[in-house]
Parts: C-alpha cells; sequence; structure tokens
C-alpha cells in the first residue's frame, strides 16, 4: 500500500480569486442572451460586468463578461458556456495583448462656482462635459476602468447624483480577429 | 460518428434509395388522409419529422393548444401515442424507453400545466444525459407574453434543464427545429431538447422539406462534439497505467452510452485492472466477470470504496465524480492519480482536480488507448487482486441477511431484490424507484447486461420506477421490465396502473412495502439522533387497488413465497404487482454520511454490531458537517 498522503486533494475554485475577461462570440438570436445569464447564475458564477452588442457579422452577437473566480473556476465557466449551442466561441483574454475600455456617464453636482474644476478633472482623465445646467454636469469618459475609477474617486467630493457604467469591453491587441475565427 | 436514424439498413444503397423517396412524399404538399386529401399543415410536419427520425412510440397527453397534432395523429399510424395518466409519466416514459433501448425518447403535452408537469421528467433526463425530445404546444404566438389560458414561459422553465430547447412560431420552421432537436438529443453528451410550437404553427400551412443531416450540422457551428482523444495525452495514460501498482477502473454511464463495454473489459483484461462502478455505470460489466470489483460510493460497497481509497490510480471513464461518489473530496483516494475520460469538457475539473484528462468518446478513446497499454501478466497482480479478494469477502459476508427474512421477521430487502434478478434469469431490466429501494437494487441485482439497471441517479426522482419501467417494457419488448419501488415513490406515480392496463404494458411491479419512507427513516436514526418524523407512511391495500384497476396482483410476507409470487408475477401476459412486505427498520449499510470521506463508512449501527432502530447507539454523525444533503 502507498504511503500516508502529503496532503489533501486539492478542491476546484478553492484557488485565489481575480477578475478574468472572456470574450464569446454568440448567434445573434432571441434569448441568448437570457441563456448565457441563466448559466452564470445557475452555476453561481460571480459575473462583475457583461457587455452584448453586435459584430461586423449580422449573424453573430459579441459578449464582453468580466467575472470574479480562480483559475479552475474561470476555465469551468468558459466549458459550460461552450456547451450553450448558441455560443461559438469562448475566449478567456485576460492574460492577453488587449484593448480594454468602457464608457461611463456621471451626473455631478456643479454650481457656476466649481463647475470649471468638475470640468478640470473630467479633462484630466480624457472626460468632457456633456450636459451642464445651473446645478449639475454630466461627465463623459471613456478608458481604462482603473481610469474610470480614479476619475469617479475625484468628482464624488462634488456629490454624484447619478452614474452608469457600460462595463468593460475588449479587443485583442495585433491583427488577429476572433470573429474571423469563428467557422461558419 | 454520431446515429442518424433508425431505419433498417441504414447506409445501403436500397436503405437510402428507400429513404430519399419517403422524404419526396413527405415533401408533397398535401397529404392523403380520410379518404381524401387536405393540405398540409405544422402538425403534419411534426409527424414527419418524428418519423424521419425513427420514433414509433410519443408518450403523451392531450390538451386545447396541443389538439390540432391529435387531429392529424390517425393520419400518421406510423407513431403510436401511448396516452399517460400525468405529463411527469410521459416524460419517465420517455426517459425510461430511452434509457432501456439508446434510442431517443419522445414526450409531449400541451401548455401550462401540462408542460410544466413535464419538468420533473425532463429534470431527470437532463441529469442523466438521457436522449429524449420533449415537445410542447404553446398559445398562437400573438398571445404570447399576454399570461393567455394555460400560457407559461416554458421554455424560460426547461432553459436550465435542457440541452438546448426552441420556441417554434412558423410551421415552416418546425421540420428544422425537430431534426436538429434529435441530432442535439443523441450526439455528444446526451440529453433532453425541449420543442415548445405555438398552436398557429401547428396548424399553418406549409410545404417546408426536411433537411439531410448534413445540413443539420452545419447549421450548428457552435456545436462540435469532441469524440477523439489526443493522442498524447493516451501515451502519457498507457504510461500511467504500466507504472501503476494498484490500478482501479471507475466506470459511469458514459461507457454504457458510448456502448464502450466491450472495449472497457478488454482495457480492463490486458492490464488487469480491477473494475468499479457508479450508479449508472451498473452493467457496463458483467457483474460475474472475475475483474468486476463492485458498486461505489455513498451506500457502495466497503470494499470498494476501501480500495479506491488506496489506489494509486484511477482510471474514470464516462463518470462525473458526483459528489454520492466521492464524498468529501478532500479526503478522496488520497493516493490516486487521477485519469478522467469524459466527452463533455466542463466535467473535466469540475468536482475533481484531474491529473491526466481526455476528452472524447469513450469508445473511441479506449479502443485508442489499448494498442498502447502494456500487458500486465496476472502474477505481477497477484498481491494486489488477493487483498482485494480478501476485502470483498469480509465485507460482503457481513452485508448478507443470509435467511431472506430480517430480524422483525418481515422480507429482507436485500433478497427480495436478488430472488427477483435470479427467478428473472439475470435478464430482466430493473428499474428502480429512488430510496432504500434503489441502493438494494444496485447492490443486489446482479446485472449482466448493458442498459438492464435503469434508476434515477443526478435528481433522484421519486415516482420514477413505474413510468420509466413503461417506457422500458414499449422500447426493449423482449426483456421483462420490473418496477422496483418503494410504496413512498410507488404512491407518487401509481396513477400510471391505469395505463399499463390499458395500453396493455407488461411492466412487473415489485412494490418494496416498508410502511415508511425508508430512506428518511433511516437518515433520521443515523444523523438526526432518532429525532423521526414524517416517516410513517400508510397506504393502501395495494392486492384491492390492483383489483380495481384490473391487473393481478399478490401479497408476499416470507421469505417461501417469494419465489413462487415472482414466477406468478413473469408467468401473466401483461402487468402484475407483488406487494413485498419487507421489514420496517432495515437499513441500507455501509453508509457515508453526507460530508464525511469514503473511509467514514457507518456499516454497523448499535452496540451489538447490528442495525438497530431506536437510534440511541453509536457515536452520531453531525448533520451540519454535510455540505450537502
Amino acid at each position: 500500500m502507498s504511503g500516508a498522503p502529503t496532503e489533501a486533494r486539492a478542491v476546484p475554485g478553492t484557488g485565489e480569486a481575480r477578475r478574468h475577461l472572456i470574450v464569446a462570440i454568440v448567434n445573434n438570436k432571441p434569448g441568448v442572451l437570457n441563456r448565457v445569464a441563466s448559466l452564470m447564475r445557475a452555476r453561481s458564477f460571480n459575473i462583475e460586468s457583461l457587455a452584448v452588442s453586435v459584430t461586423e457579422r449580422p449573424d453573430a452577437s459579441r459578449m464582453t463578461i468580466a467575472i470574479i473566480g480562480d483559475a479552475v473556476q474561470v476555465e469551468q465557466a468558459t466549458k459550460q458556456l461552450y456547451k450553450l449551442i448558441d455560443v461559438l466561441k469562448v475566449q478567456d483574454v485576460t492574460s492577453e495583448a488587449i484593448v480594454e475600455h468602457e464608457l461611463a456617464l456621471v451626473k455631478v453636482r456643479a454650481s457656476v462656482r466649481t463647475r470649471a474644476e468638475v470640468a478640470s478633472i473630467a479633462e484630466m482623465h480624457r472626460g468632457r462635459v456633456v450636459d451642464l445646467t445651473d446645478e449639475s454636469a454630466i461627465i463623459e469618459v471613456v478608458g481604462e476602468p482603473a481610469e474610470v475609477d480614479r476619475m469617479v474617486e475625484l468628482l464624488r467630493g462634488f456629490g454624484i447624483k447619478e452614474l452608469v457604467r457600460t462595463g468593460s469591453v475588449v479587443m485583442s491587441r495585433g491583427s488577429g480577429s476572433i470573429e474571423e475565427q469563428v467557422k461558419r | 460518428m454520431t446515429q442518424v436514424g433508425h431505419v433498417p439498413g441504414a447506409g445501403s444503397p436500397a436503405a437510402d434509395a428507400a429513404e430519399r423517396a419517403r422524404k419526396e412524399m413527405l415533401r408533397d404538399g398535401r397529404i392523403s388522409a380520410r379518404n381524401g386529401t387536405r393540405p398540409r399543415i405544422g402538425a403534419d410536419v411534426l409527424c414527419e419529422a418524428l418519423l424521419l427520425q425513427g420514433v414509433d412510440v410519443i408518450w403523451g397527453y392531450p390538451g386545447g393548444v396541443i389538439l390540432p397534432l391529435y387531429d392529424v395523429l390517425s393520419d400518421h399510424p406510423g407513431l403510436r401515442h401511448i396516452l399517460v395518466r400525468h405529463e411527469q409519466a410521459a416524460a419517465h416514459a420517455a426517459d425510461g424507453y430511452a434509457r432501456a433501448s439508446g434510442r431517443v425518447g419522445v414526450c409531449l403535452g400541451t401548455s401550462g400545466p401540462g408542460a410544466t408537469n413535464l419538468v420533473t421528467g425532463i429534470g431527470t433526463a437532463m441529469l442523466d444525459s438521457v436522449p429524449m425530445v420533449v415537445i410542447t404546444g404553446n398559445v398562437p404566438a400573438a398571445l404570447l407574453g399576454k399570461d393567455a389560458f394555460q400560457e407559461i414561459d416554458i421554455t424560460g422553465i426547461t432553459l436550465p434543464m435542457t440541452k438546448h430547447n426552441y420556441l417554434v412560431r412558423n410551421a415552416d420552421d418546425i421540420p428544422h427545429a425537430v431534426a436538429e432537436a434529435f441530432h442535439l438529443a443523441r450526439s455528444g453528451r446526451p440529453g433532453p431538447v425541449h420543442v415548445d410550437i405555438t398552436k398557429d404553427a401547428l396548424m399553418g400551412e406549409t410545404s417546408a422539406p426536411h433537411p439531410s443531416q448534413s445540413e443539420i450540422e452545419a447549421g450548428l457551428p457552435g456545436y462540435r462534439p469532441k469524440l477523439d482523444g489526443n493522442p498524447r495525452q493516451l501515451k502519457t495514460i498507457a504510461a500511467a497505467i504500466a507504472a501503476a501498482e494498484r490500478p482501479m477502473l471507475l466506470v459511469g454511464h458514459g461507457v454504457l452510452i458510448a456502448k464502450a463495454e466491450r472495449e472497457l473489459l478488454e482495457l480492463a483484461r490486458l492490464a488487469q485492472i480491477p473494475i468499479a462502478w457508479t450508479l449508472l455505470g451498473i452493467g457496463a460489466v458483467d457483474e460475474r466477470d472475475p475483474l468486476a470489483y463492485g458498486y461505489m460510493g455513498m451506500h457502495g460497497w466497503k470494499h470498494v470504496n476501501r480500495a479506491i481509497q488506496t489506489a494509486d490510480l484511477l482510471i474514470a471513464v464516462g463518470m462525473r465524480f458526483d459528489d454520492r461518489v466521492t464524498g468529501n473530496v478532500r479526503t478522496y483516494a488520497p493516493h490516486a492519480k487521477i485519469v478522467h475520460i469524459d466527452i463533455d469538457p466542463a466535467e473535466i475539473g469540475k468536482n475533481v482536480v484531474a491529473d491526466l484528462p481526455v476528452v472524447g468518446d469513450a469508445q473511441h478513446v479506449l479502443a485508442a488507448l489499448i494498442p498502447l497499454v502494456e500487458r500486465v501478466d496476472p502474477s505481477r497482480r497477484a498481491g494486489y487482486v488477493a487483498e482485494l479478494a480478501g476485502w470483498r469477502a469480509e465485507s460482503e459476508g457481513a452485508a448478507w441477511h443470509g435467511s431472506g427474512a430480517w430480524r422483525d421477521g418481515l422480507l429482507s430487502a436485500d433478497f427480495v431484490v436478488e430472488r427477483i434478478a435470479e427467478g428473472s434469469g439475470h435478464d430482466a431490466n430493473l428499474i428502480a424507484d429512488v430510496g432504500q429501494n434503489q441502493m438494494w437494487v444496485a447492490r443486489y441485482g446482479h446485472f449482466r447486461r448493458a442498459n438492464s439497471h435503469l434508476s434515477s441517479g443526478g435528481l433522484g426522482t421519486m415516482g420514477f420506477a413505474l413510468p420509466a419501467a413503461m417506457g422500458a417494457a414499449i422500447s426493449m419488448p423482449t426483456k421483462v421490465a420490473w418496477a422496483i419501488a418503494g410504496d413512498g415513490g410507488f404512491q407518487m406515480t401509481l396513477q400510471e396502473l391505469a395505463t399499463i392496463v390499458q395500453e396493455r404494458i407488461p411492466v412487473k411491479i415489485a412494490l418494496m412495502d416498508n410502511k415508511k419512507l425508508g430512506m428518511i427513516r433511516q437518515w433520521q436514526e443515523i444523523v438526526y439522533g432518532g429525532n423521526y418524523h414524517s416517516e410513517q407512511l400508510a397506504g393502501p391495500d395495494y392486492v384491492k387497488l390492483c383489483e380495481a384497476y384490473g391487473l393481478p396482483a399478490w401479497k408476499v410476507g416470507t421469505p417461501g413465497d417469494v419465489d413462487a409470487a415472482v414466477a406468478a408475477a413473469l408467468a401473466v401476459d401483461g402487468p402484475a404487482l407483488i406487494w413485498f412486505e419487507i421489514a420496517e427498520k432495515q437499513n441500507v449499510f455501509p453508509m457515508m454520511p453526507a460530508g464525511k470521506g469514503l473511509s467514514d463508512l457507518i456499516d454497523k449501527w448499535g452496540d451489538d454490531g447490528e442495525d438497530v432502530t431506536d437510534g440511541a447507539a453509536g457515536p452520531r454523525p453531525d448533520p451540519s458537517e454535510g455540505a450537502s444533503a
């Protein structure tokens, strides 16, 4: 008989959790978003953000899913996604060279006296004022989530009335294309 | 490759030509029916599509929106519709039909409650990878979302428990949806597929043609089941097998689904590897084979679990390391390297971390692995085999109530199961319900043939046995179908007695009546300190019940009468029931309390080393330790 085990068997999903970015190319059909969302809920995957849009191909949509979990969990999520008949391609792009951006709109308190300061904070983060009243301004910013975070943090001092963020969308750098990899 | 259909002589030029001619006829825009012709409507197209897929039987129940289909059913005489008494039974019957034969089962219901009644059966098929196509009617498309009479969002409900589902709103779309549903249901890892069709789609006139198999496959770019294992990985596995001193094969349902029984045995013999099986892997190997070691898991044999805990290599084929198999994963098989072969990539690394994973069909993978594996001389495994044999003799000896009567003088359930198996020549299909009866069937059915054991393993659906046995009796008419159910599960679906009488379905029912919810009682005794609640179960006089329904029945309470009753039931040309009065407080041992490991089996209970019934003795497991039920 073998000797005593040196350590307990590893249990999937108990590793270090971090944020992963997954790109999924899916059939552009009604109900596909529901299938993806239902799967994520049923298997307790922790979604941070989910962005869905059209692609260059009329028959396909693209989802960018930010998910929190350890490597095994996230791999499990991608495999479960792949089992959906309407999912054509899934890729975890977290460790690849990518462009990751999101858009935020921030409605912030801004009086005639403070609006210049608000506008300068926006500009520092490549944001801009897209609506202005005597009491408020809407700042639009596009950039990496961390940059958006920094701007939102600075604006918080003025009083944020409303905040909306799209969640990340990503694209790999270079000439490769996930859309072109999808067979038809 | 994937199955294409069930056309006799499929592949031969003559069969192909006949098939082409048949399809041409089906494409004709008019249906000759009832001494005339009438337009071809969606309901006709649905029937044609089912016939093209080789369907002979559909299990169903009519209702408002599905009536257009019933209006044309008699125009498609190749389809036999069997009217059940509750839609749940239709789903289980389709499931049993599929499990026993490997062919896709079909069930049918109307919208709303008809559809929701199917849900338990769909979930049962999903958890056990059973190929099934579920058809429901829905309200006319214009009424969808309006909370119309008998409208429910049934595709929303079945979405997480089907391999795929469809809502069809147009007659022209029916052929493609149905053909695709069958392809998905039976290929890759099989599962139930649901096609929901609106009433106006069933009634709409259509000239839509039926797609070919290649058209179906071309239309599914996101679905390409991988059949062949990675060759480099197979070499690594062969090396691991060559190096192993204490290897064990763990076989599951995937071996049966892939029809890989022959390859499994060849590999086992080649490298002298004992075989253990999961609940759904029962029958993958003839239990009399010298390498067949036994049933694993929560209520598995102690010797099998012990062997797993001391193995240095586990070769898992078509099984998913369910919690009932592993117990606490941290302490599972602590010395073993794990080879995991499964057609579903998502099973790899889901419950345990595999050291050597292979994605592929069990038959393809094993067939490719065998030539790479070194022959092992039995003498090399002599010590290992002798040790395992010793453990086996010990644990089987301890478990057997040889007289046939338990301590209270009533029948010992394990004895009854053995006599049924023996009396049926070990060739019957035994269809278990859920609970203690299920474990007794698994442990004492002594199976010799693939797909002769049917059991709701994943979902654990009480009420499964009788309706699933109806399906098995119809799909495999040459095999006796025994429904072996406890009094709890039997009372959940006993309305189907009327179905088996009306349709003359020769199901033999073994009712294992302990007047208890036996497994509940067992847990309350052992895990909950004898705090019994809701485990007492009154039932009718089952002989009178059967008399009322019109089928013969016998009541048996002593061991000496068991064989005669089994023989009498088998002699009946049609359905029959035996009411076995079994011991009221017999437990299934061994037992692994939830959350514990395979080394923590309880196989005795009480001070005197026998299972006692007052719950006062023995170290009590902590119910809070179990992460699961």
